[in-house]
């Protein structure tokens, strides 16, 4: 009988989930308890108590357009990213339909905050073009270019893809959207706080961010408008954010934000410095297991990505046993997505369901050390020997029935 | 709280009767890979008894331990027994199942049937 013994080997948990969402920085925390207990003006008023949160607002929102080379009249805050991803694609929808464009491009690997956004754009009428990621899950320009119309009323491109960490060629996308005259969004939830995102060398028109992904508060995130882009309401019912977001401003949240993401944005080329040897370390020791492969382009991506197919398990009990083993992981198999199919993102850059299931992310963070790094990379390698000794896909590959995809 | 029952990460962190029966009578897969869940059962029938039974799986950790209960439930066991195994009562023995993986246990009971049905027809010489 296998049993396998699950002891603890290390003091701390290991937190390899950073790209669903961070751990609040000190500074962050600091700034949002201050906040909530001294600054609970609401600042549309115009008594000092109110005035004083209007200004820590305002700060606040210099700092993060000041983050990404913005305006602060440019900054409308939201609840998240999903929010800004909704408004941003509905409101080139709307302004487009009243010219009669009503076409709209994008990619088969965006967040479902975009893609289903998308979906219900198509049932109104809109006709939606989704563009290959290619295999190594990088959009290319020419081919947005190429898919331009005449009734193309936006192109929306993430910055970076939260499942396999493919950095997009934005400033690329950005300049033949400019020289087609068409809006261009990018959902750059996974990008921002993470490398370096200038709006103006980017050519970006609107672009949506969240604060729980750079050590900021969950609930609480961004959308940059470019002046001059028409914006429609999502949520009605007051003069609030410039009349484009209705609702009392979330102070606390968006200034603890601001403060999480002036941080990550100052120490960006120490965080590259630390995590891309680290990261490329895990891909390495990872890459040692036979029939694996990683997934998304080996250099053009985030630095704290790392994801892996490995032919012959399942993915949801292979986070199991590592979260046995102290490690929080993620995976694209059906079984961690409460549906029948795995991961849209593994299955645009061209991976078959049966390896699919079969995936690991880890997003590390800035406490990686290369002690962890040769922990999980043992952990891992362990894992998947165990899960395929009694997996009736992996024996049959073995004996030469069936063959081997990766 | 946590996604699974004691029972089930129990019988998923320590699967019961896992491997392969070099001596079986009775196989059966069940699933595919493309869904995401294989289970295959081998079951040595003597005297019309389970006399020994074991698993293979590839699948979540549901599969893995309603593969593992299953083979429990019916080790030892009259083959007409075996035969009356239900998914409720494969889900049940695990302490519940979470709505969603109730077909983990489906596929553990089919497994067996599968397997008994190779008996009746390839293993039944003896």
């Amino acid at each position: 009988m296998i049993t396998l013994c699950f002891l603890r080997e290390v003091e701390t948990l290991i937190y390899a989930d950073n790209a669903a969402t961070t751990k609040m920085s000190d500074k962050a925390i600091e700034t949002f308890s201050d906040l909530i207990r001294e600054t609970y003006g609401n600042p549309s008023s115009l008594y000092e108590f109110g005035q004083r949160a209007k200004e820590v607002l305002e700060q606040a929102r210099k700092d993060v357009a000041d983050s990404i080379g913005a305006d602060p009249k440019e900054i409308i805050f939201t609840s998240g990213g999903s929010e800004a991803d909704n408004q941003a694609i509905i409101s080139a929808a709307k302004t487009g339909e009243l010219k009669g464009k009503k076409h709209i491009i994008s990619t088969a690997f965006e967040h479902h905050a975009v893609l289903h956004t998308l979906n219900k754009l198509e049932k109104e009428g809109f006709e939606i073009t989704l563009l290959d990621v290619h295999s190594n899950g990088i959009v290319s320009a020419s081919e947005v270019e190429d898919a331009i119309r005449e009734d193309t009323c936006l192109v929306t491109v993430m910055y970076a893809n939260n499942e396999i960490g493919t950095i997009q060629p934005i400033r690329e996308i950005g300049e033949v959207c400019r020289k087609h005259n068409v809006p261009f969004h990018t959902d750059a939830v996974q990008a921002v706080g993470h490398i370096k995102v200038n709006v103006v060398d980017d050519n970006i028109d609107m672009l949506s961010a969240s604060g729980h992904k750079f050590h900021g508060p969950k609930g609480v995130g961004f959308l940059y408008v470019k002046k001059g882009l028409k914006i429609i309401n999502l949520i009605e019912g007051g003069a609030q954010e410039r009349g484009k977001r209705a609702g009392t401003e979330n102070v606390p949240g968006i200034a603890s934000m601001a403060a999480a993401l002036k941080e990550s944005v100052a120490a960006l080329d120490e965080y590259k410095e630390k995590l891309e040897p680290i990261r490329d370390k895990i891909i390495n020791g990872l890459s040692e297991i036979p029939h694996s492969a990683l997934n998304g382009d080996r250099d053009n991506r985030v630095p704290s990505n790392i994801n892996f197919c490995f032919e012959g398990i399942e993915g949801e009990s292979l986070l199991l046993l590592l979260d046995d083993k102290g490690i929080a992981a993620s995976s694209g198999s059906a079984c961690t997505s409460g549906s029948l199919d795995p991961s849209h993102v593994l299955l645009a850059i061209g991976r078959v369901h049966d390896v699919a299931h079969g995936s690991l992310r880890l997003s590390i963070g800035e406490d990686i050390t290369d002690e962890k790094a040769d922990y999980i990379i043992k952990a891992v390698k362990d894992t998947v020997t165990y899960l395929r000794g009694f997996s009736p896909v992996w024996r049959d590959l073995e004996n030469g029935k069936n063959q081997f995809i990766l | 709280m946590a996604l699974y029952s004691e029972k089930v990460m129990d019988h998923f962190r320590n699967p019961r009767n896992v491997g392969v029966l070099e001596d079986a009578n009775g196989i059966g897969e069940v699933g595919n890979a493309k869904c995401g869940d294989i289970m295959k059962m081998y079951l040595k029938i003597e005297d019309d008894t389970i006399k020994d039974v074991k698993f293979e799986t590839f699948g979540c950790g549901s599969a893995i331990a309603s593969s593992s209960m299953a083979t429990e439930l019916i080790k030892g066991k009259p083959v007409s027994e075996a035969r009356k195994l239900t998914n409720k009562a494969v889900a049940e023995a695990l302490d519940g199942l979470p709505d969603y993986k109730m077909h983990c246990s489906v596929l553990a009971q089919e497994a067996i049937e599968a397997a008994l049905k190779d008996y009746e027809e390839n293993g039944k010489k003896d």
